[in-house]
């Protein structure tokens, strides 16, 4: 932890060079500051010394004592009064360095012209700079089996592995997944997984961009190229609100591999699976490619773009209209269905939140979460974290790495407000503060922070009534720091650009008469609508009820809502706009359809939980960059209140002139939580949430990746496993007046009252099958 | 070279400047003439360097670089692993190479990796060879064939199809396994002679 105090410099000489850097440093990077690079393997900055390659021997002299042989420039901190020749100074250490490579190589196979990373490989790149040109060796190379899967997704070549151990310090250290090992001794040690456990970690990928060689390589991207095929973009991901970095690599029109990129204030160096492996949903066969109106007789058939265009603008001009946009819509995008919402249907009817929500979320999000700078850094600084609602490892992958290199480096308390104990928060070895689901408040309310501490809350905590005015009241009256971490990687973005019914853009409450004006002046418009916005469940109640006629719906799946099946009859009964990338349950029940361009497609920017902007440009030309926002700008037009968005970057300019909000924010009327359910001998409270690795739209056509997905379970107590008489395996029938799931039984710690099932995984997708998520009474039979 | 003085100085005119005449040879005289139509007149009697192209072909010297074959194993298998070291050495970019995973339905050449497009431009190539320096399997050899012109450029864009070797006495027609007890070693050290009748799959 860097703080104000003056860091201790400590000089030394590395060939013939001085130089100063802080106490502790390793040689090998005090090296990289001089411009000299030592070669090396098992080195990775963000990993702890181990020393296992040996590739970075230099000559040390300190004092004018010297070591009597060379020593590794990975392992050994700087010291005063340190003399350090490298390869370029020293014949001794460059012979050493040379020996080592010959070793190395003797049982490397010459699998280059085969190998995934040749061209982009340190054993490659490092061989020809510092390797001797001739190969001595004749005996035979060791060979094994190959490639081997270590998981579904990871396959392994032992042949070429140099033992670096850069993968299993990985998923020991990072990951907290120790799920892959070094077995056996010399010649013959390998990487290896248990017996039983296959390497089923939700940043495995990671191993696969570290390994210096080729010895661990993606099952998706082998033998599709070479990296100078490859053309990279630096792009952002746009799979939930952690805002990794990222790059994506596209060969011909078509992405074939993305990587984590390096940003030490956000995602450090890695990420997580899904976003590095789940991108074929862009490139799916079903990609809608033109414009769809229905017709007379009731079909969907394609038209022209002015057709469909004329046809939207008359069918939202004729009726009240409302917006329902998803949360993975970029900042851009919300901010063109915000001013689209309020200029050209002049309704306030927005909302981006498709999934369950509650009125408590929306006071809260406009009182607390709007403008907040919590960040990344705040966590390094923290005392104490506490989870709401919130599973790190399955919500935000990221934001899980880096509590856990918190509680790893420096002990960070962690606290979880929850029913189940999760892996993830087992893993970061938090505190579990149990309680029944629906009755979070009461105990969020007794649990004692400071000023430096953090609530880390999720979008599930607007499930549980009264959680978030806990939440809220708490932060109040201790001085914690609130950060609002949802899912999806658009829903901060859309909260900043106002596309929810009680914010306009940059935070300002739609029922402040200056906050209105200042944004009718930025737009130009005489005055926008004053009365409070309906939300996602009020606009579909609307529909019913014939206040609204139309629906203008983008990237939303009514699936995620809390009443599917009065979703889908709204989709039916409302004239409807959809912009899609593919068809989907809104575009089979749309009127017009409309082709809008998937992430690597168009250039925008999300707003990850931190607020932080993440820009990003297309990766894959040649599809018109057909933004969201692009399209509604030209409806706007046709409907005759235009928006003069034409463009992201004009989009881009025009938030940059919104400024902060000064005024008054809205202030929270506390919700009180509900009463405690009484419950009889088969019934559970259910509890549930999304993992990771489940049946996401964007996780569409990646079986790979799939293959690593968590078991389908249902999760009791001890306690209620025994009266029960249930043992882990038993098929429990979890059931409601809508319907049932299947799932075999896990028992763990989890509160008496509660049963707890994936929320959208293969057999347990709890909206559709059930209709609840969270907090409603099921009954369980042991089957 | 008074004159470019008087140029360097800029007080010159363009105008004014007198070409130098150069001395011209002479005449060669008549004997000279002779001489020269001499050699017309004796190559009368000697046998015509000419053929009848397209008719009668003459063969090319043994290392003349025409087209590029893809060959194949002695069992018909192909060579071929698609590691694009050729595309990489192409100075003139005229190579496309994409690789692809052999399983045991739907093996292609032995190991792990075959070439599932191979694609090389004639309008672009340049008869080079590095490409085939390159070639770690020996799969890409060039032929002596040198007619390569058509009227059109997709013509000339050559696909896989067009630049593998036929099949030989002895060879199957892949998809097809490797040769039973045989790994991709053994076919690199010509352990391989001919097809297995076990190979033959269909």
């Amino acid at each position: 932890m860097t703080t104000a105090a003056a860091v201790e410099m400590i000089t030394v000489v590395i060939d013939g060079f001085e130089v100063s850097v802080a106490k502790g440093t390793l040689i090998i990077r005090a090296a990289e500051q001089l411009g000299i690079q030592i070669p090396r393997f098992c080195d990775h900055p963000l990993l702890d010394p181990v020393g296992a390659c040996r590739q970075c021997l230099v000559d040390i002299e300190i004092n004018g004592r010297a070591f009597p042989k060379p020593q590794a420039s990975c392992t050994i901190p700087v010291e005063p009064g340190m003399i350090v020749k490298t390869q370029l100074t020293s014949a001794v250490a460059d012979k050493a360095q040379k020996g080592v490579m010959e070793l190395l190589l003797i049982n490397h196979p010459l699998d280059c012209p085969v190998c995934d990373k040749g061209g982009e490989c340190p054993l490659q790149n490092q061989a020809m700079s510092n390797g001797q040109g001739q190969s001595r060796y004749e005996g035979v190379k060791r060979r094994f089996e190959k490639p081997i899967n270590i998981s579904s997704q990871v396959l392994l070549d032992r042949e070429r592995c140099i033992l670096c151990a850069r993968c299993t310090r990985f998923s020991d250290e990072i990951a907290s997944d120790p799920f892959i090992t070094l077995n056996e001794r010399g010649a013959l040690q390998q990487v290896g997984i248990y017996e039983k456990v296959p390497f089923k970690s939700y940043f495995s990928g990671n191993t696969v961009q570290i390994c210096p060689v080729g010895a661990l390589t993606g099952a998706s991207y082998r033998f599709r190229a070479r990296p100078f095929d490859l053309v990279s973009t630096p792009s952002a991901c746009e799979h939930c609100a952690s805002g990794c970095d990222m790059r994506t690599d596209v060969r011909r029109g078509k992405t074939l591999r993305r990587l984590a990129g390096d940003d030490a204030s956000v995602n450090e160096e890695w990420n997580c699976d899904k976003g590095r492996w789940a991108f074929k949903y862009v490139t799916a066969p079903d990609r809608l490619t033109h414009p769809l109106v229905r017709n007379e007789a009731g079909d969907l058939v394609e038209a022209s773009w002015p057709q469909a265009l004329a046809v939207a603008a008359k069918g939202l001009k004729e009726h009240a209209s409302a917006v329902l946009v998803g949360g993975r819509a970029t900042y851009e995008d919300a901010y063109g269905y915000s001013k689209f919402a309020r200029v050209a249907l002049g309704t306030n009817d927005i909302d981006f939140r498709s999934r369950l929500s509650s009125d408590e979320e929306r006071e809260f999000l406009a009182s607390c979460v709007v403008g907040s700078t919590t960040t990344y850094r705040d966590i390094d600084l923290a005392d104490r974290i506490l989870l709401v609602g919130f599973e790190p490892e399955e919500e935000s992958p990221i934001v899980f790495l880096r509590l856990n290199k918190n509680v790893r480096k420096r002990g960070l308390k962690i606290a979880a407000v929850a029913s189940k104990l999760s892996i993830g928060v087992e893993k970061l070895k938090g505190e579990f503060i149990k309680v029944a689901p629906g009755q979070e408040a009461a105990t969020i309310a007794a649990v004692s922070l400071t000023a430096k501490s953090i609530i880390l809350v999720g979008e599930r905590a607007s499930e549980s009534a009264g959680a978030l005015s806990a939440v809220s009241a708490l932060a109040d009256s201790t001085g914690a720091k609130i950060a609002w971490i949802p899912r999806r990687a658009g829903e901060r973005g859309a909260l900043e650009a106002g596309a929810i019914g009680n914010l306009l853009p940059g935070g300002r409450p739609v029922a402040d008469a200056a906050a209105r004006v200042d944004i009718a002046t930025l737009w130009s418009t005489s005055s926008l609508p004053s009365i409070m916005g309906r939300s996602s469940d009020e606009i579909i109640a609307a529909v019913h009820s014939g206040a609204i006629g139309a629906l203008i719906v983008g990237g939303v799946d009514p699936l995620d809502g809390a009443n599917s099946a009065s979703a889908l009859a709204a989709l039916e009964k409302a004239f409807v706009v959809a912009l899609e990338i593919a068809p989907s349950e809104v575009t089979m029940r749309a009127d017009v359809v409309l082709p809008v361009a998937a992430v690597t497609e168009k250039s925008g920017s999300f707003l990850n939980w931190e607020g932080r902007a993440r820009s990003f440009e297309a990766a894959v030309h040649g599809s018109l960059n057909r933004s969201d926002l692009r399209i509604l700008s030209m409806i706007a037009q046709e409907m005759g209140s235009p928006l003069n968005l034409g463009t992201v970057t004009a989009a881009a300019q025009e938030i940059s002139k919104l400024g902060v909000w000064e005024g008054v924010r809205v202030s929270m009327v506390p919700v009180s939580p509900e009463k405690i359910a009484t419950l009889t001998g088969d019934q559970f409270i259910l509890n549930s949430w999304r993992r990771l690795l489940d049946c996401g739209t964007l996780q569409k056509g990646e079986e790979n990746l799939a293959g690593t997905a968590r078991a389908t379970i249902a999760v009791i107590s001890p306690n209620r496993a025994q009266s029960m008489g249930v043992a882990d395996g038993d098929l429990l029938k979890i059931s409601t007046t809508v319907g049932s799931v299947t799932l075999p039984a896990l028992v763990e710690d989890i509160h008496d009252d509660a049963i707890w099932a994936p929320r959208n995984s293969t057999g347990s997708q709890l909206l559709v099958n059930l209709g609840v998520a969270h907090g409603a009474v099921v009954t369980v039979v042991k089957i | 070279m008074a004159d470019i003085e008087a140029f360097k100085n800029r007080d010159g005119d363009l105008n004014k400047v007198e070409f130098t005449q150069v001395e011209q040879p002479g005449s060669v005289g008549f004997f000279g003439h002779m001489k020269g139509f001499w050699v017309t007149f004796s190559t009368i009697f000697k046998r015509p360097e000419t053929i009848e192209y397209p008719e009668v072909k003459v063969p090319t010297q043994e290392r003349f670089h025409g087209r590029h074959q893809l060959n194949r194993h002695p069992d018909g298998l192909e060579k071929c692993i698609g590691c694009e070291l050729c595309a990489w050495a192409c100075p003139a970019d005229a190579i496309y190479v994409e690789g692809a995973d052999n399983t045991e339905e739907h093996r292609m050449s032995p190991g792990e990796r075959y070439g599932k497009v191979y694609q090389i431009n004639y309008l672009r190539c340049v008869f080079c060879g590095l490409c085939i320096e390159a070639c770690p399997t020996r799969a890409l050899t060039m032929t002596n064939e040198y007619e390569l012109a058509d009227d059109s450029r997709e013509k000339l864009i050559f696909e896989k199809d067009d630049l593998l070797g036929p099949l030989r006495a002895g060879m199957l027609m892949p998809p097809h396994p490797m040769y039973p007890e045989m790994n991709d070693t053994n076919y690199y050290n010509g352990d391989v002679i001919q097809a297995h009748p076990s190979q033959d799959v269909k």
